[in-house]
């Protein structure tokens, strides 16, 4: 019993040392002109699917739930949108050449089709993000007409 | 009863404390991964280096720096077609491995000889097809084949402007996502994108050289 004790008590220092790592947060007040929804001409479906379900991970900014503020979970999250935002960065959008907005449009397709995006430990919480049958319809088409106009 | 709750406490601390180390594991990997990213671009500074003495020791003349940059462009081609071979032997791994190759054969790839258009393009080329490498270096067989199809639009549209002097064919295959090109050293067709499962799909499309 004793030894339980000791380890619980090891646990509990741990689990409150490592609040003490802050991490750095991804937020901005500004949307730089090169986002996706300035430079095109977006419908207001698919707008709000956008930020809904994408903007948080890939962008400047990320809407922060509460658990966000404990670790381990905010190293986790910090991790993602790292990841997120190296792949695509709706914000940085017109920044890209042609040529990668073609590449990057088309994997937006593939990993909407293959329902990879958006991640399932995302919707698992953000219940909103979750694609439908009919909102995935709409948002391939929306991004192969894109890619048609470039 | 006070047993139940110290096993519980006990148990969900361990639960935190291992969540808290998987996740640093994580990091390490991260890190080590980093740490062989700068390992490789500094291999590729002393490629550079040397580029640059080249340009030291002739500088009037330019041929020694742009016959170096055709072989870079030779590099690339042939990370390329082992790439290749890897998806039309349907072996994820080497094509993982060629895929990081040609990862770094691009990051070193010096385009200094060339015209500021040409240069400003080849540049688009090599920012999109080195994306396209790393994922390969990190996926399943399909995704790997997916990121295939436009890399080898970059690697046409990029030798289209460097030009190469070993003969090639360009391929196409109409059956795979609407129709897809690739490159071959060889006349005869053997399909990348489908592997054993339909070797033969495919037809010359372009012989270049």
């Amino acid at each position: 019993m004793k030894i339980l004790k000791i380890i619980a008590l090891i646990f509990l220092v741990a689990f409150i040392t490592i609040q003490f790592f802050p991490i750095e947060l991804n937020q901005s007040d500004t949307v730089p002109k090169t986002d996706f929804l300035l430079v095109n001409t977006v419908p207001e479906t698919i707008q709000k699917k956008l930020e809904v379900s994408c903007y948080d991970c890939h962008s400047n900014n990320t809407e922060y739930p509460w658990y966000s503020k404990i670790q381990p979970a905010a190293w986790f999250l910090e991790d993602h949108i790292k990841e997120g935002k190296a792949e695509l960065n709706f914000n940085e959008w017109d920044d890209y050449s042609d040529r990668r907005k073609n590449s990057k449009l088309k994997s937006i397709i593939n990993q909407i089709k293959d329902d990879e995006m958006p991640l399932e430990s995302y919707t698992y919480i953000h219940g909103d993000a979750i694609f439908s049958a009919d909102e995935k319809e709409e948002m391939i088409q929306f991004m192969e007409q894109l890619r048609d106009s470039l | 009863m006070k047993h139940l709750k110290v096993t519980t406490s006990v148990l969900a601390l361990a639960f935190v404390g291992l969540t808290a180390m998987s996740c640093k594991d994580g990091k390490k990997e991260e890190h080590s991964d980093d740490a062989m990213n700068t390992e490789m671009s500094s291999e590729e500074g002393h490629h550079h280096e040397e580029g640059m003495e080249h340009d030291e020791m002739d500088e009037s003349n330019n041929t020694m720096n742009s016959e170096a940059q055709a072989s870079d462009v030779k590099q690339v081609m042939a990370d390329y077609m082992s790439l290749k071979d890897a998806l039309v032997a349907t072996d994820k791994d080497a094509a993982a491995k060629a895929g990081k190759t040609l990862e770094s054969a691009l990051r070193g790839l010096n385009i200094s000889s060339y015209t500021a258009e040409q240069q400003k393009e080849l540049k688009d080329i090599v920012a999109d097809a080195t994306e396209h490498a790393e994922h390969i270096g990190k996926s399943e067989m399909d995704h790997q084949r997916e990121h295939f199809k436009t890399l080898s639009k970059d690697m046409i549209d990029m030798v289209a402007i460097t030009g190469i002097d070993s003969k090639m064919y360009q391929m196409h295959c109409p059956m795979y996502d609407g129709g897809s090109e690739w490159l071959s050293m060889e006349k005869e067709v053997k399909n990348p994108y489908y592997g054993s499962k339909m070797m033969g799909c495919g037809k010359v499309e372009k012989e270049i050289n």
